[in-house]
């Protein structure tokens, strides 16, 4: 059968990874996919060099939006094991505190994103509301609803106010019930399951050779979360459990991440119930020479940070390894064999940034047909209306539901 | 289960020739020092028979080398081995991982557009991060890195 190159990307400005995807396909199949990056490559390991160890955390913090506190929480671990020093106790809490709702409004993000590529925007506008709530709780508790800069080698630079706990508390509660009828609604319908179930699949044996990391690697069977593996934040203060599911598709991945939200929230309770007293920095005076490695369980999988000084006040080399450079080229494997339709969902289920799936663009070798991102979201919503109608479910026409939403 | 003195151990003995030497940094993290030569089998028994996962690799220049550190973790006894190897900075060549691993493929793309270190085996060298417009031979990560682009638009401060 006649090949047919599908280029999609690169570039959307307001998202934060472009990337392009340049898909080769035969009718409707994928058969191999080539994905380019580098769009917004802006050279921050150089600039951190140029910045002493406490400006470094803010300019790294500006990596990702999403989860902007990922990369302090590693590069300051990474500050620390050159030091051979702890953060006190207090900190690493409020550090926790952070780090987790900041994992469950990136999860929120995506999951909406994901109900808007498949179709049902009621999820995409509804999950995205409850979001809303946890970014109030990090605006009490940082002052900033994202970009905390909490942060800082050796400790933490604001302390949480006890007062403000009880509201806190009262928002986790408010979202818990919420959450739990999400997971049934996922887990009850029949057309979700018929889009998602089986869908770009990744295997085991995929998934450790590409050294997925995350919830990639969790929902294929492999057991493998910083959180649990090294000691370090709160998380070894308390009763939570890694989720892991052995099949690998969209579905699991959708699965692993609102379980995820779950233990959060029982962590943050944890955190905020049991926040002991003390200090809040280490006050770390000088930073010798030397070498230092920090990682930490970002939402989409292990940010790894190395970080070398040579004794004076800024890194001689930092080395920033976000998890999405090692999700992405599971593509190759989870892409081959699908359907168009499911190209973007299959994109999507690793939680990259968006600019991709929402910049698609399809045209035949001749350049005759062109669909835009638009077109490819309407076709997967498409394929979730044919499954509905086939299961008996009513929906009100497709028109209604995509207009002003994208 | 293994344990990390075990691991240690092992691995000395298995690569005795190999290693130039350790540094037992810390409960959790080692750096071994090895020949360009070693790094492929050495590699390949920590990521497959070690059950290890592949973090990703860091090169450095450090004006008298290009130095590379491959960074694998063993999970299950929480420990980070960094293996270190250093190439003549004139013509830093060393054998690709991605015989290995598949994980290796991006990062040597990236060292190699950033370093200009050649991985010889890699399936597909081509660029990963710097822009078509960027000059051939010209390593935004090497100290003797100068500014080529005469129209850039740069911030206060910055040299």
């Amino acid at each position: 059968m006649k090949k047919t190159v599908i280029p999609i990307g690169p570039y959307h400005p307001l998202q934060e990874e472009p990337e392009f995807f340049m898909l080769t396909v035969e009718g409707e199949t994928v058969v191999d996919v080539d994905v380019q990056v580098g769009y917004n490559h802006r050279g921050i390991e150089k600039l951190s060099e140029l910045k002493t160890f406490d400006q470094s955390t803010f300019v790294i913090e500006r990596i990702c939006g999403i989860c902007s506190t990922s990369h302090p929480f590693a590069y300051t671990r990474a500050v620390e094991d050159i030091c051979d020093i702890e953060a006190p106790m207090r900190a690493k809490y409020i550090r926790t505190i952070i780090a987790e709702g900041e994992r469950m409004h990136s999860h929120l993000l995506w999951l909406g994103l994901a109900g808007h590529f498949l179709g049902y925007n009621t999820v995409y506008m509804w999950v995205w509301k409850l979001r809303e709530e946890i970014l109030d709780i990090m605006e009490i508790i940082s002052g900033n609803r994202n970009n905390y800069a909490m942060f800082k080698p050796g400790g933490v630079r604001r302390d949480i106010n006890p007062d403000d706990i009880p509201l806190v508390m009262k928002k986790l509660d408010k979202i818990l019930p919420t959450l739990k009828m999400l997971y049934k609604a996922v887990r009850d319908d029949p057309v979700l399951h018929a889009r998602t179930k089986g869908v770009g699949v990744l295997s085991r044996e995929a998934a450790l050779d590409f050294s997925a990391l995350g919830p990639t690697s969790r929902a294929s069977g492999v057991a493998r979360d910083v959180r649990k593996d090294t000691v370090y934040g709160a998380y070894h203060e308390m009763d939570w459990e890694m989720i892991v599911t052995k099949n690998g598709d969209v579905y699991d991945k959708v699965a692993v991440r609102i379980l995820e939200m779950l233990e959060s929230i029982k962590i943050l309770k944890y955190c905020f119930l049991h926040l002991p007293d003390g200090e809040i920095d280490a006050h770390i005076k000088n930073i010798p020479p030397g070498e230092g490695i920090g990682t930490h369980e970002a939402p989409r999988g292990e940010t790894f940070h190395y970080v070398r000084s040579d004794g004076g006040n800024g890194p001689v080399r930092h080395k920033v390894r976000a998890p999405t450079f090692m999700n992405l080229p599971t593509y190759k494997a989870t892409i081959k064999g699908a359907k168009i339709a499911d190209a973007s969902i299959i994109l999507a289920a690793i939680d990259p940034c968006y600019c991709c799936t929402e910049r698609m663009a399809v045209s035949d070798t001749k350049g005759e047909r062109l669909f835009d991102g638009r077109e490819l979201i309407r076709l997967s919503q498409q394929e979730t209306l044919k499954w509905k109608q086939k299961l008996g479910a009513v929906e009100p026409p497709l028109e209604k539901l995509t207009r002003g939403t994208l | 289960m293994i344990k990390r003195k075990e691991v240690l151990a092992d691995l000395q003995t298995r690569f005795k020739k190999e290693i130039t030497d350790i540094f037992d940094k810390s409960p959790h993290r080692v750096y071994i020092d090895i020949p360009p030569s070693a790094l492929v089998p050495m590699s390949r028994y920590i990521f497959q028979d070690l059950g290890a996962r592949f973090n990703i690799a860091s090169g450095v220049d450090t004006r008298s080398h290009i130095e590379i550190l491959y960074h694998f973790t063993i999970e299950d006894i929480n420990l980070l081995i960094s293996l270190r190897v250093r190439l003549n900075r004139q013509k830093p060549v060393i054998a690709s991982l991605t015989t290995v691993c598949e994980a290796a493929n991006w990062i040597e793309r990236e060292i190699h557009e950033l370093l200009g270190v050649d991985f010889t085996g890699h399936p597909d060298l081509r660029r990963l991060l710097l822009s078509d417009q960027w000059p051939d031979k010209v390593y935004p990560l090497r100290r003797d890195y100068k500014e080529w682009d005469k129209g850039a638009v740069r911030d206060r401060g910055v040299k």
